[in-house]
C-alpha cells in the first residue's frame, strides 16, 4: 500500500459551522425541526421496509451490488480510462478535476464559453460538495436549482439537510411561507396543499427550462463499457435539464463508474427501493455522448477526485466509496433523527456523512474530528445499506484516525459506557464491544493508542434525549419505534 | 503533471493497473445469485397492475380496438396533440388535432403527446422509450402535460434484468414509472411537478 496522497481540503465546511455536538444540541432543542424529521423519517422507513421485503432475493442483490462496487474500486484506473474512451467516442468531452477548485474552474469556464449567465441544475451531491453554485455566482453565473426541495432550500436561503429530501426539515406551511415571500409570481392565494405547492414550482420553473441554454447535472452511474451516463429522478426536472439545453455539463465523483450495462440490473433494483421506497423512481434518463437531433449538442463530463483517491488508499475507509447515495442510513439513524442534517456541517449528513466527510476533507477541523463520534454504533445503518457499507466499522476506524491526525480535543479517557447519550445505557454492550474490539485491532496495528478516545465532554453535553432503558439499543429502538413510544 | 495523469497516478499507486482480460474475468466472477425475474407468468396483468399503482391510467385493447380507444382518450381532453412521424398510422386518430413532429417551440402549447415505447418491465411497472421513430425526440414526451403511451404486450419483459437486455444503451433512453411526482413535501407523493402530470397507458394485446 502506497502512502495516501494528502487529502484535498476542497470540500468547504459550511462557514461558521460548529462541531457536531454543538450543532446537534441546538437542533435537538428545535421542537419543530425534530417533529418534521421524525414524521418524515418514520414514514419513509416504514415504506422502505415494504419495498425491500417485496423482493425475496434482496440479500443476493445487495451482495452483488457490494461486489460490483468493490470490483470497480479495485480496478478504478481501468474503468475510468474505459469510460473516458467511450464517452469521447460518443461525442462527449471528458475533464478531470483534482479538487473542488479545479472542478469549479472547469465548469465556470465551460459556462462562460457559451456566453450564458444562467444555468439550470438538477440536484447533485457532487456539485453541492464542491460548492459549485457559489463558485459560479462569483463568476457572475446564476445557477437555478430545479428540484422542488432544492428550490425550497435555495429560496429559503437555507442548507440541505437530507440527501434525498433536502428540505425534509420544512413542513408544508413553512414551504408556503417561503414561496409567498421569495418566489416571483407565486399566487397570492397559495395554499399549503402539496399539489398547489408543486403547481407553483412547475409554473415558476417552466420558462427557465424552456429558455435554458446550459444544464448542469450529477451522475448516478456511468457505464464504462458503453460510455452511458445515468440519472435517476422523480419530478421531470432532471429530464428537462438533461434534454432541453444545448450544452450539458455533468459532474461525477470518480467512484460512480460501473463496468457494464448489465450491472445496472442490480442498482436499478437496489437504489429506488432503498431511497424513495418505490419499485422504481418515476424517471431515469440515460445518454451516451451526444445524440444528433435529440438533446444537447455539446456534452461535458467532469471526473472529480476531491479526496476520493485519498479515501481509496484507506483499506477500511474505502468502502464508503461504494455509497450510491440512497439515504436509507439517514432514515434509520437515531442520531440523525434527533440532530437533523445540518449538524453534520456538510452536504453529506447522517451516517454516510459521518464517514465520508472526514475522509474527503481530511480530519483537519473540529467538525470533521467530531463527526466519527456522531453515532451510537447501533448498526442500523449497516443493516439498511443496500451496498453493505459497514458504517460502524469505519466510524471506529476514523475515531482512531481523528485522535492521531485531528485537531487537539479535550480528549477524555474513554470507556465506551460513558460515551454520550445513548452509550450511557449499560446495555449497549453489543455496540460497545464491537467498537472496543475494533479499537483493539487499530491499536494492534498502529501501536500508538491504548484506548478508544473521543471528545466526550462535548458529546455528553448533547444528552437532551431520554436515557434509554437497560436493554439493548436495538431492542429499545424497535420496542419504542425509535424513542417515540 | 496534469489532473488526469495525477488522479490516475494516485489510483494506480493504490491499485496497480492490470490487463483488461484479468479485470474482465474478475467481473465475470461477481456473485449474481439474484433472480432474473420475480414472477413467472401473468406478466401483462402484473405490468398493468404495477403501472396503475403509480396512479397512471391503464387501459387494455385488442389490436383492432386500439385506434378507437386512443381516439376516445384524446377526445376526452380537447386540444392539439403531438405525435412522432413514425407513430403507426392506426394509432393516430383522424378526428383529433394532430401535430406531426412538432417543433421545440410548439411543445409547450400542446395538450399532450402520443408515443409508442421500446420495452417495458412488468415487475416495476416501468416503460422505456428509446426515442426511435414511433417515440420521437425526448422533449416531445416531456414538455406537454399529458402523455399517452401505447405498449404492445410483446414489449413487456418480466423484470428489470430481462428488460435491460432488450435495450440499446447507445440510444438515449427514458425510463418512465408513473407520472411525474415528488416526495419533497413531507414525503407525501404528489403527482406532477415538471414532467407530464397525467400518464395514460394503452396495452395492446
Ligand atoms: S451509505 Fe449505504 S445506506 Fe447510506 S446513503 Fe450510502 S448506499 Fe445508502
Amino acid at each position: 500500500m502506497s502512502a495516501a496522497p494528502p487529502p484535498s481540503p476542497a470540500m468547504p465546511t459550511y462557514l461558521g459551522m460548529p462541531a457536531f455536538p454543538d450543532a446537534a444540541r441546538r437542533a435537538v432543542a428545535d421542537e419543530r425541526l425534530r417533529a418534521n424529521l421524525r414524521h418524515a423519517t418514520t414514514t419513509i422507513r416504514g415504506r422502505r421496509a415494504g419495498a425491500v421485503a417485496e423482493l425475496d432475493d434482496w440479500d443476493a442483490l445487495r451482495e452483488a451490488g457490494k461486489q460490483i462496487k468493490d470490483h470497480v474500486l479495485a480496478n478504478l484506473g481501468h474503468y475510468l480510462r474505459l469510460l473516458e474512451e467511450n464517452v469521447t467516442a460518443a461525442g462527449g468531452t471528458v475533464h478531470w478535476a483534482r479538487d473542488a477548485g479545479e472542478a469549479n474552474r472547469i465548469v465556470a469556464d465551460l459556462v462562460k464559453a457559451t456566453g450564458e449567465t444562467e444555468v439550470v441544475k438538477v440536484k447533485s451531491m457532487a456539485t453541492q460538495e464542491i460548492g459549485l453554485n457559489e463558485a459560479l455566482a462569483e463568476e457572475g453565473v446564476t445557477a437555478y436549482e430545479t428540484d422542488l426541495a432544492e428550490l425550497i432550500v435555495q429560496l429559503g436561503d437555507d442548507r440541505p439537510s437530507h440527501i434525498l429530501v433536502p428540505a425534509i426539515h420544512r413542513n408544508r406551511s413553512d414551504i408556503r411561507d417561503i414561496f409567498l415571500a421569495r418566489m416571483d409570481g407565486a399566487p397570492r392565494d397559495l395554499t399549503d396543499e402539496p399539489a398547489a405547492l408543486a403547481e407553483a414550482a412547475r409554473r415558476h420553473l417552466r420558462a427557465k427550462f424552456l429558455s435554458a441554454k446550459v444544464g448542469i447535472s450529477g451522475v448516478n452511474f456511468a457505464v464504462a463499457d458503453t460510455g452511458t451516463l445515468v440519472v435517476l429522478e422523480s419530478e421531470g426536472n432532471g429530464r428537462m435539464c438533461l434534454t432541453l439545453p444545448e450544452t450539458l455539463i455533468s459532474v461525477m465523483g470518480v467512484e460512480k463508474v460501473v463496468p457494464s450495462w448489465r450491472d445496472l440490473e442490480v442498482f436499478l433494483q437496489l437504489l429506488p427501493r432503498s431511497s424513495t421506497a418505490e419499485r422504481m423512481n418515476p424517471y431515469t434518463s440515460t445518454w451516451t455522448g451526444t445524440h444528433p437531433g435529440d438533446g444537447p449538442r455539446d456534452f461535458h463530463l467532469v471526473l472529480l477526485d476531491n479526496g476520493r483517491t485519498a479515501t481509496l488508499a484507506d483499506e477500511v475507509g474505502r468502502q464508503a466509496l461504494r455509497c450510491i447515495r440512497c439515504s436509507a442510513c439517514l432514515n434509520v439513524c437515531p442520531v440523525y433523527q434527533r440532530a437533523g442534517g445540518h449538524a453534520y456541517g456538510s452536504p453529506y449528513p447522517g451516517p454516510i456523512g459521518a464517514i465520508l466527510s472526514p475522509q474527503i476533507r481530511g480530519i483537519g477541523s473540529d467538525v470533521d474530528a467530531s463527526l466519527p463520534y456522531a453515532s451510537t454504533l447501533c448498526g442500523a445503518c449497516f443493516d439498511a445499506c443496500p451496498v453493505a457499507i459497514d458504517i460502524p466499522e469505519v466510524l471506529v476506524h476514523l475515531r482512531a484516525r481523528a485522535v492521531e491526525d485531528g485537531p487537539r480535543h479535550p480528549l477524555e479517557r474513554a470507556s465506551m459506557t460513558a460515551a454520550g447519550w445513548v452509550l450511557r445505557s449499560p446495555a449497549l454492550l453489543r455496540a460497545a464491544q464491537r467498537a472496543a474490539s475494533a479499537s483493539r485491532r487499530v491499536v494492534g496495528r498502529g501501536g500508538r493508542i491504548g484506548r478508544l478516545p473521543g471528545p466526550l465532554r462535548a458529546w455528553t453535553a448533547t444528552r437532551d434525549a431520554p436515557v434509554p432503558p437497560p436493554e439493548s439499543f436495538r431492542r429499545w429502538w424497535r420496542r419504542t419505534d425509535g424513542g417515540r413510544a | 503533471m496534469n489532473a488526469r495523469e495525477e488522479i490516475l497516478g494516485r489510483i494506480d499507486g493504490i491499485f496497480p493497473a492490470r490487463p483488461a482480460a484479468e479485470v474482465a474475468a474478475d467481473h465475470e466472477r461477481i456473485d449474481r445469485r439474484y433472480r432474473r425475474a420475480h414472477h413467472g407468468g401473468g406478466i401483462v396483468d402484473l405490468f398493468a397492475e404495477r403501472v396503475a399503482d403509480y396512479r397512471a391510467t391503464v387501459l387494455r385493447a385488442a389490436p383492432s380496438e386500439a385506434p378507437g380507444l386512443i381516439a376516445e382518450r384524446l377526445a376526452a381532453r380537447p386540444g392539439r396533440y403531438g405525435v412522432p412521424a413514425g407513430l403507426p398510422a392506426a394509432w393516430v386518430p383522424a378526428a383529433a388535432a394532430i401535430v406531426r413532429d412538432p417543433s421545440a417551440g410548439e411543445l409547450d402549447g400542446l395538450a399532450g403527446a402520443v408515443t409508442g415505447c421500446a420495452a417495458a418491465f412488468a415487475e416495476t411497472g416501468t416503460i422505456v422509450l428509446d426515442h426511435g421513430p414511433a417515440q420521437g425526440p425526448r422533449a416531445l414526451s416531456l414538455v406537454p402535460d399529458f402523455h399517452l403511451i401505447v405498449v404492445l404486450a410483446g414489449q413487456i419483459a418480466p423484470d428489470v434484468p430481462g428488460g435491460l437486455e432488450r435495450l440499446d444503451p447507445r440510444r438515449p433512453l427514458t425510463f418512465v414509472s408513473g407520472p411525474s411526482a415528488t416526495s419533497d413535501i413531507e414525503l407525501d407523493r404528489v403527482e406532477g411537478v415538471h414532467g407530464p402530470r397525467t400518464l395514460e397507458v394503452v396495452i395492446v394485446a
